[in-house]
């Protein structure tokens, strides 16, 4: 595995070893990679190699499936948060997500963006924080007179705007995001992919894509997983974008990137 | 469907029977089929209403001692009297005794108007009934009728009867049909199934809730799953006999009211509304375990997933996206689990509902009856009349049905039109 990253760039993530399992079923295997602090990191590869599944290890979703278990370290801040003692409440707060189907709560958009905030205990203002959230999603012009109409009455484009807005106003540091635009038309994704350019500034994003282009275009680092014969994924080469999509270190890697495969 | 044209529209036969007309034979005849199921259930259903609405109203030809018509004074009606000339009217045509014995009883100035007026009927004009018809013999036979009291009972008034009317759900119990009235029985339905609503509801809701959202899937759990299944389809009967063992014999000092001083004068024993209602609720707690435990899982898992994300606990998820959202699905589960608990009869027999009383419940430690149980009193009774009433009854129960269901089609399109 060639791990490219310049040895610089400050990692908010350390994955060691990472071997997820389904019962007994494999789904990752020994993945180990460092996640850059505020830079968009894309994790491609071909359906079912273990992409989802390696997102949302970072946030412990994994566990909501009963079967579900995990094997190696995934150091968050120099902190391991599968240790014993660290609250996944806790974590899935540092770690927010936005998932591909748009999934706002049947509320009004100003309780969706608020409700998170409230459930963790946020002290400050709850107005400005809703149109700082709506803001930074650049939903803000959009809703800034309907915020007390159901989330459910926007645009596709619109909810996931909305989810990502609420994603953010619970302050996390890590943003991941599975197949975000996959479900909306392109001009809502080309207006996703602005956002994520946006945000990363203040925010580490790691997404999951099939989109290649999508992938060029606005990540910092690329991850190219595949399935091996037992179908579990595994890290095949990980670096700089540019590096990665025009002067691929594998073949498995140039082939995928040319669409012979996948 | 029979244009040649069709035989056209494929081509390549040969690897293919046509075998259309067949099919569509097969269809129209399983179409016919559920047509025909769905025509007898509808004839059951008539029969069943046609029956009950039959005895329900009809002509009565009542024979009375007094003539009312000869109790108004200076051309006023009798009913329309004021208090005074009423008790004239009473003392006037009763005996010193039993006028003495009614102002023992409750002194006149006490009573209302139209507990005199009751009374005037009651002991002065009494009206017996002769015979009655049914709305069907009303309709058809109606100059035969008429001509018949004419003849027979020329004295008497024939007037067509609606046997359920204001004053019969507001009347008590009383042994003439006459004046008997499913007051005390609608009270004593309504007290037992709220009880058995604050026992049931909130168990009932949590169990489901632990069971669908914390529970793993074990042995342990699995078995209790299945028991909670297989208890919603115990017979009634069953849960009347655990009643009276545990809640009106083995709990008799808390059912009767006994620990907290307040027990039923006449009785003092476990046979109250409380039993009634403790019975009633074990009864229709399966029922609303597994529907809301189906409401809980049809919530998406979108929602939860969208809700964990942000960093909510277990608990945060559930009472803020997965209630709100199974809640239509929780109540529509509850009203039919306590329309099902309305018709009870059986277990409420053996927990100890009074055959006959009067005085309307009070709370839970009193003694009591319920309308299903009044119903198969009076149809158990020989007197023709009862077979009135009783239909008039069940007219009752099946409004309550009605409006109970009703309420729930209400509440669950307020809910869901919410989201």
């Amino acid at each position: 595995m060639d791990n490219r990253m310049k040895s610089n760039e400050p990692v908010v993530i350390e994955v060691n070893n990472l071997n997820v399992f389904y019962g007994n079923f494999r789904a990752v295997k020994d993945v180990s990679i460092t996640i850059p602090r505020n830079k968009i990191t894309a994790f491609i590869g071909p359906s079912g190699c273990g992409k989802s599944t390696m997102l949302r290890s970072f946030n412990r979703m994994n566990e909501l499936v009963p079967s579900a278990h995990v094997r190696g370290k995934i150091l968050l801040d120099g902190v391991d948060i599968y240790e014993q003692d660290i609250d996944p409440v806790m974590v899935r707060r540092k770690v927010g997500m936005v998932f591909q189907k748009p999934n706002p709560f049947p509320k009004s958009i100003f309780e969706n963006v608020a409700w998170g905030a409230q459930i963790n205990g946020y002290k400050g203002n709850i107005d400005d924080l809703v149109e700082e959230s709506l803001r930074q999603a650049a939903l803000w012009d959009e809703v800034k007179d309907k915020l007390g109409q159901s989330g459910l009455s926007l645009s596709g484009g619109q909810q996931q705007r909305l989810c990502i807005a609420r994603t953010i106003a619970v302050k996390p540091e890590i943003i991941l995001m599975d197949e975000p635009a996959s479900a909306l038309d392109p001009i809502a994704t080309l207006r996703i992919e602005e956002l994520m350019e946006k945000i990363s500034e203040n925010y580490t994003i790691i997404v999951v894509t099939h989109n290649m282009q999508q992938a060029a275009r606005v990540s910092h680092y690329t991850a190219f997983f595949n399935m091996d014969e037992d179908r579990a994924g595994y890290l095949v080469e990980y670096g700089n974008t540019s590096s990665i999509f025009t002067n691929p270190a594998k073949k498995l890697t140039q082939d995928y990137i040319t669409g012979r495969f996948g | 469907m029979d244009s040649p044209l069709n035989n056209k529209l494929i081509t390549e036969s040969s690897l293919f029977e046509n075998n259309t007309k067949p099919r569509h034979r097969t269809a129209r005849f399983w179409m016919s089929i559920f047509q025909i199921s769905t025509v007898i259930a509808i004839i059951a259903l008539s029969a069943l209403l046609i029956t009950i609405v039959n005895n329900a109203f009809g002509y009565v030809i009542y024979e009375s001692d007094v003539d009312p018509d000869t109790l108004a004074v200076n051309g006023v009606a009798v009913d329309d009297l004021p208090k005074e000339e009423l008790m004239a009217v009473l003392q006037s045509n009763i005996s010193q005794g039993l006028y003495r014995r009614f102002e023992h009883d409750m002194p006149f100035e006490e009573r209302t108007r139209e507990d005199v007026l009751a009374l005037i009927y009651e002991r002065v004009i009494d009206p017996k009934v002769v015979t009655q018809y049914s709305l069907s013999d009303s309709i058809f036979k109606r100059s035969e009728i008429v001509q018949f009291a004419a003849v027979e009972y020329p004295k008497a008034e024939l007037i067509f009867q609606s046997w359920i009317n204001w004053d019969f759900v507001k009347a008590p119990q009383s042994g003439d049909p006459l004046r008997a009235g499913v007051r005390t029985a609608v009270f004593g339905s309504l007290w037992t199934i709220l009880f058995a609503v604050l026992l049931a509801f909130p168990i009932g809701v949590g169990a489901a809730i632990y069971l669908q959202e914390y529970a793993d899937d074990n042995w342990i759990n699995r078995i209790i799953q299945t028991n909670i299944n297989n208890l919603a389809g115990v017979p009634s009967i069953i849960y009347g006999i655990l009643g009276l063992a545990i809640f009106v014999r083995l709990l008799e000092k808390i059912t009767s009211g006994a620990f907290l001083g307040v027990v039923d004068p006449t009785t003092a024993n476990g046979r109250t509304i409380l039993s009634a209602g403790l019975t009633l609720g074990l009864l229709i707690l399966p029922t609303i375990i597994i529907n809301a435990q189906e409401a809980i899982k049809a919530v998406p898992s979108s929602l939860k997933q969208a809700s964990y994300g942000l960093g909510a606990t277990r608990w945060q998820t559930v009472w803020h996206h997965v209630l709100p959202n199974a809640l239509p699905g929780i109540m529509t589960g509850t009203i039919l689990a306590i329309s099902r608990a309305i018709g009870e009869t059986a277990p409420l027999v053996v927990v100890g509902a009074s055959t006959f009383i009067t005085i309307d419940p009070n709370g839970p430690f009193s003694k009591f009856t319920t309308l299903p149980i009044q119903i198969y009193q009076w149809t158990s009774r020989p007197q023709d009349l009862f077979r009135n009433i009783a239909a008039a009854a069940i007219l009752v129960l099946l409004m309550m049905l009605l409006s109970l269901n009703a309420s729930a089609i209400l509440l669950r399109n307020r809910f869901s039109n919410r989201n």
